[in-house]
């Protein structure tokens, strides 16, 4: 089972499959640590630069992958 | 002192002070001197020792005046080791005085002039011991006379020269070297390394000995060359110094001033010793051991030179000459002054301006710099503001944009580039988790699985809890038990006679008097009874409702089926929890519960003035406050209806259909279970009647019974019960409504019975009947169990027990109190529920019917199907028979010594069939969490555990529980982590046991592996029917084969017979 949800650069849904307060705090949250870890990859080698990022929890796989001015994040519920 | 005394006398007092105490600086004086010693250079050679500065000053003040005028000096070319005894006195006016300055201070005023030995007296006598001060004295008298012969001594030294003996030239004019022979040593007392050594080389010889000496050996003696020194010394001993070095050219040298040798035997210390020294010289110990010589070094120059170089002045500038001159005629001549200007004429005025003078280059060597350092000191002060605490609140709301925008966004090309350079991102990640879980963790389960199969603990069931009652319990039999559906700790029991069937129709009369009842016991108190329900007979087997937890139907054994409501004391049950659980609430539902004791009993009062018939031991009783409860039975089948005998199984049927008459099934509206399934070993009474009269009476007897199937054929009647009925606990379309009246009236309910049932009273019918009849014979099967196929959903216990503990949830409506009348409405049918169930018989068949009423087309009569399989496996009556809590179709039966598991759809037999054991299997149960376990109970009081993913082919486990017979396991899961099982036995026992976590926890994938294991049993069952099917044939193919083989052979026997027969004919 996947969700799908767009978000603008700083951190507005665009489009969203979920409902709003939880879109709002994926979006606000995820945003943030995107960020840093695009500042820590780019920190580390300044040439590099983060692509995906995906965090596995004990519920589910959020998966984002980073752009200049968009996010793209896929909540995703493994092995069912 | 002294030389403030003396000062004026020389006149330049400040000049002396100034000398002694400089440190050779330019001052007026040393130029002043400079100009003085415009002469040429001095050298002066101050070889002495300090005694004391102002002495001293005093001194070298004066032998400034004196001598030569020295210049500036340093003291650095004066080595500490230097002697003022060096000095001769009036040596300094032969020698070079070069240079009087802070070296006057180590000077000894010794080779101070003449003048100045008074001085110099004075010191010595302000330094040293008054006991000295006649020598001094006399010292300075000498020092007169010494200072006369000094002149003399001049004079002398010119004609003499005795110069040469003195060693002047090397600055000692005191000193005069000797050559001492062996002969003068002895003399003297001084031989060589003897009487002197180089360390202690001084030797006093007394003047008069030397004289005498010089008398004696005349010119021969070694003193002549110093006769004259010798004489003239003005004190009374001499001293010689052994001179080991040759210092001075000879083995010994003669000292011939008294200073020098005072000196010479007292070595200058500092002024502390020099204190010391005076003290102990006071005190007249004057050592003269103590005085240790240094030896004198050369000089060293050490720039000392230099800078007397530098200091001495020179007349390096050419004098400057101005003549001045006039004629002789203008002398006296009348001057007339005249004013001009002085630039008008060359030459009328010589200027003289300030030039840096290139030979004069004064280096600025030293300057003095005073610095202190002051801290700088700031006043400064603040006042801190001191702010009000103020409630604030913020509020904000996440930005998003406005749907124009959205939509702008969700169509710019940037959106779609970033989706494109994404997406491929996005679909390989998903994609990998569909595939596979990455994250899989294989040493966990691993781990896992080990645990699981194991043997860690041989304690699998750790007994728990143990209940029974010696008013109800005693030597009765344990039939049934259940665990409350949602309650935790509860659980019920129903007990029967231990006696055998036989026996108990022959006492049948007696057994009305006995109590039957069910109990309910709770974990909290293991002696007491929570609850006791009464009931007319005694019960085989119960059930709780699955919609309602309070409603239970039991059947009894002489085949009524009865209910129960204990919705009254639902409170009392889960008070009893909630003692275990809590005291604060326990006190409140104490007094709830004892009011609803109280309550209770005026019930039992009443019932006791009413004199109820029924209830004869009721009235017996003792009822107090503190027994638990007595509830009645709300109501029961008429007996008409009913099964004959023993009801062995009951069910509900689920909640989520009903059937109607002819076993169709529907849909239920109510979704609440209202129907019964019960089943008993109803048998076939065959009587044979020899009078017909007594046939006719019992069939106009029977006549009233629809059930009672009579035939008739040679004065036999069989009679036939109905097997399995189906029961509705609605209120039914009775066709007479008025025997249902009369029978209200007749059976009137005692108060204090729910009258949640009272439509049923005694005129419940069944619904539906079943005939399981034999298919070939006209005999019926007597099942003792029933397994319907469709099941219920299973409880979500731990959900409902915490709906349940809710205030609300207590106060919620029974739901049965709404039943009502089924409604004529045609209700859905439902075709997808199964209408197939398993049966157990007494005879230990296993059958696999349908329920559903088919219409005979013969008689027009509804008859029940025939059973469509049936097996016999066991060896005795079937006493379970359960369908897998984990798999729909999957049954385990138990009876005599083996058990069976079947599949439904699996027609040629059990898919696991166990062989037989020594001890009977009374009883079976699946494992609620593990779908591969069960547990079956045995007559001898043991309980195996089976495992078929660990052992197929025997228990895993096998413990024993009680000395007499299980007769019932009811599993129960209290928590995720605590599962129990109860096990009850024959002699009214009931054992609460643990099951260990290796019993209850699954592991993840058990069910699959027990699903694949049943799997592969079919397949094997399948391929060993076919395997044999082909060795059937095989056989019957062999055999044809071996008798066509015979006839063949028998044939060609027969054709071999013709042609020997032939052959012999030829």
């Amino acid at each position: 089972m996947t969700e799908l949800e767009n978000y603008l650069f700083s951190g507005i849904p665009i489009r969203t499959t979920l409902d709003n307060s939880t879109t709002v705090q994926y979006a606000g949250l995820l945003c943030q640590l995107t960020m840093k870890a695009r500042s820590t990859v780019r920190d580390i080698d300044p040439q590099n630069d983060l692509t995906f990022l995906r965090i596995r929890s004990k519920k589910h796989e959020i998966m984002v992958a980073p752009d200049k001015e968009y996010l793209l994040i896929v909540i995703q519920n493994p092995c069912e | 002192m002294a030389a403030r005394g003396r000062a004026p006398r020389y006149g330049h007092p400040s000049a002396a002070r100034t000398a002694g105490t400089g440190t050779g600086a330019p001052c007026p004086r040393s130029q002043e001197r400079g100009a003085a010693a415009y002469y040429g250079p001095h050298d002066a050679l101050l070889l002495a020792r300090p005694r004391g500065s102002k002495p001293l000053r005093a001194r070298h003040a004066g032998m400034r005046s004196f001598s030569a005028r020295p210049r500036g000096i340093t003291n650095s070319d004066f080595r500490p080791r230097g002697r003022s005894a060096d000095w001769p006195p009036g040596a300094s006016i032969l020698a070079r005085p070069v240079a009087v300055t802070t070296a006057e201070r180590q000077g000894r005023g010794g080779a101070g002039p003449r003048r100045e030995s008074e001085n110099m007296s004075e010191n010595l006598r302000s330094s040293k011991t008054t006991s000295k001060s006649p020598k001094t004295s006399a010292k300075k008298q000498k020092g007169d006379k010494a200072k006369q012969s000094s002149k003399g001594k001049r004079k002398q030294l010119d004609k003499k020269d005795e110069v040469d003996l003195s060693m002047e030239r090397i600055g000692h004019p005191e000193i005069f070297p000797l050559v001492f022979t062996t002969k003068t040593q002895e003399i003297f007392n001084c031989r060589v390394d003897e009487d002197v050594t180089e360390e202690n080389c001084f030797k006093l010889i007394k003047k008069e000995d030397i004289i005498q000496d010089l008398k004696t050996r005349a010119a021969i003696s070694d003193f002549y060359p110093v006769k004259r020194v010798v004489l003239e010394y003005p004190g009374e001993e001499l001293l010689v110094v052994f001179d080991a070095n040759f210092q001075y050219g000879q083995n010994f040298y003669l000292v011939a001033s008294e200073e020098a040798k005072e000196n010479f035997l007292k070595p200058p210390d500092t002024a502390e010793e020099k204190e010391e020294k005076s003290e102990e010289e006071k005190e007249g110990t004057l050592d003269v051991h103590a005085y240790k010589r240094s030896v004198r070094k050369p000089w060293v120059s050490l720039g000392s030179e230099k800078e007397v170089e530098e200091e001495s002045v020179k007349g390096y500038v050419t004098k400057i000459k101005y003549m001045f001159s006039r004629a002789r005629r203008k002398f006296g001549a009348p001057i007339r002054f005249t004013d001009r200007n002085a630039s008008h004429v060359k030459d009328s005025y010589v200027e003289c301006t300030s030039y840096q003078d290139t030979t004069f280059s004064i280096k600025l060597l030293e300057r003095d710099v005073g610095v202190q350092m002051v801290p700088k000191v700031k006043e400064a002060s603040t006042q801190t503001k001191w702010t009000y605490p103020k409630n604030a609140a913020t509020q904000y709301s996440p930005r998003q944009l406005s749907n124009e925008e959205m939509e702008e966004s969700l169509s710019s090309e940037k959106l779609k580039e970033f989706l494109t350079s994404v997406h491929l991102r996005m679909e390989i990640a998903l994609q990998q988790n569909e595939i596979m879980n990455a994250f899989f963790d294989d040493w966990k389960a691993l781990a896992e699985d080990e645990t699981s199969s194991g043997d860690k603990s041989d304690v699998y069931l750790k007994a728990y809890q143990s209940f029974t009652d010696p008013q109800y319990l005693k030597d009765r039999s344990i039939s049934c038990v259940r665990w409350h559906p949602t309650i935790y700790g509860i659980i019920a029991e129903s007990a029967t006679q231990q006696h055998s069937d036989e026996e108990r129709i022959n006492l049948s009369d007696k057994l009305l008097l006995q109590d039957s009842v069910i109990i309910f016991w709770s974990f909290s108190d293991p002696i007491h009874p929570q609850l006791i329900l009464q009931c007319p007979h005694d019960i085989y087997c119960f059930q709780f409702s699955p919609s309602d937890p309070n409603i239970i139907a039991g059947g009894c054994f002489n085949g009524q089926v009865v209910l129960w409501d204990i919705s009254k004391h639902e409170e009392r049950l889960q008070n009893a929890k909630s003692i275990t659980v809590g005291v604060k609430k326990s006190v409140v539902n104490m007094d709830s519960a004892s009011v609803l004791n109280l309550l209770e009993s005026n019930d039992t009062s009443e019932v006791k003035t009413r004199k109820v018939r029924i209830q004869p031991s009721y009235m017996e009783d003792d009822e107090s406050v503190t027994e638990p409860p007595l509830v009645r039975y709300c109501a029961t089948s008429s007996t008409e209806g009913s099964h004959k005998t023993v009801i062995t199984d009951i069910h509900w049927l689920p909640d989520h259909f009903e059937v109607n008459r002819t076993g169709t099934t529907f849909e239920n509206r109510a979704e609440i279970c209202i129907q019964l399934v019960t089943c008993s070993p109803d048998w076939v009474s065959i009587a044979k009647f020899e009078d017909e009269s007594v046939k006719k009476t019992f069939l106009k007897c029977i006549e009233n019974c629809p059930d009672f199937k009579t035939e008739t054929e040679d004065n036999t009647i069989q009679s036939f019960c109905s097997l399995i009925l189906f029961w509705d606990i609605r209120v039914t379309k009775l066709p007479g409504k008025l025997s249902f009246e009369k029978e209200k009236n007749i059976f009137d309910m005692p108060p204090g019975v729910p009258d949640t049932f009272k439509h049923l009273a005694l005129s419940w019918k069944p619904l539906i009947k079943i005939n399981l009849c034999k298919s070939d014979t006209e005999m019926e099967y007597s099942p003792i169990k029933i397994c319907l196929l469709e099941q219920h959903h299973h409880y979500k216990i731990l959900d409902k027990a915490q709906s349940l503990n809710k205030p609300q949830a207590l106060a919620r409506e029974n739901p049965y109190a709404k039943m009502s009348v089924p409604s004529n409405k045609p209700l859905k049918v439902l075709e997808s529920i199964s209408n197939n169930f398993f049966v157990g018989t007494k005879d230990g068949e296993i059958i696999y019917s349908d329920w559903k009423i088919k219409i005979d087309s013969d008689s027009g009569k509804p008859v029940s199907k025939k059973p469509s399989h049936k097996y016999i496996i066991h060896d005795e009556a079937v006493n379970t028979v359960q369908i897998s809590p984990f798999f729909k179709d999957i049954v385990l039966s138990v009876g005599g010594w083996n058990f069976a598991i079947w599949k439904e759809g699996v027609t040629d037999g059990p898919i696991l069939e166990s062989s037989c054991t020594a001890q009977r299997y009374t009883t079976g149960h699946w494992s609620l969490t593990r779908p591969g376990v069960f547990f079956i109970g045995r007559d001898d009081g043991n309980i195996d555990i089976w495992d078929l993913l660990k052992k197929p082919h025997e228990p895993s486990h096998f413990q024993n529980i009680s000395k007499s017979m299980i007769t019932c396991i009811s599993p129960w899961i209290a928590s995720p982590k605590q599962q129990f099982l109860a096990v009850s036995d024959d002699s009214g026992v009931l054992h609460v046991l643990e099951i260990c976590p290796i019993l209850s926890q699954s592991s993840s994938n058990e069910q699959a592996n027990v699903l694949d294991y049943f799997e592969r049993e079919v397949k094997y069952l399948k391929n060993y029917e076919k395997y044999q099917e082909f060795q059937a044939k095989e056989r019957t193919e062999k055999e044809l084969e071996t008798q066509m083989e015979k006839t063949s052979a028998a044939t060609k026997q027969k054709t071999k017979r013709d042609g020997g027969a032939r052959k012999c004919r030829l």
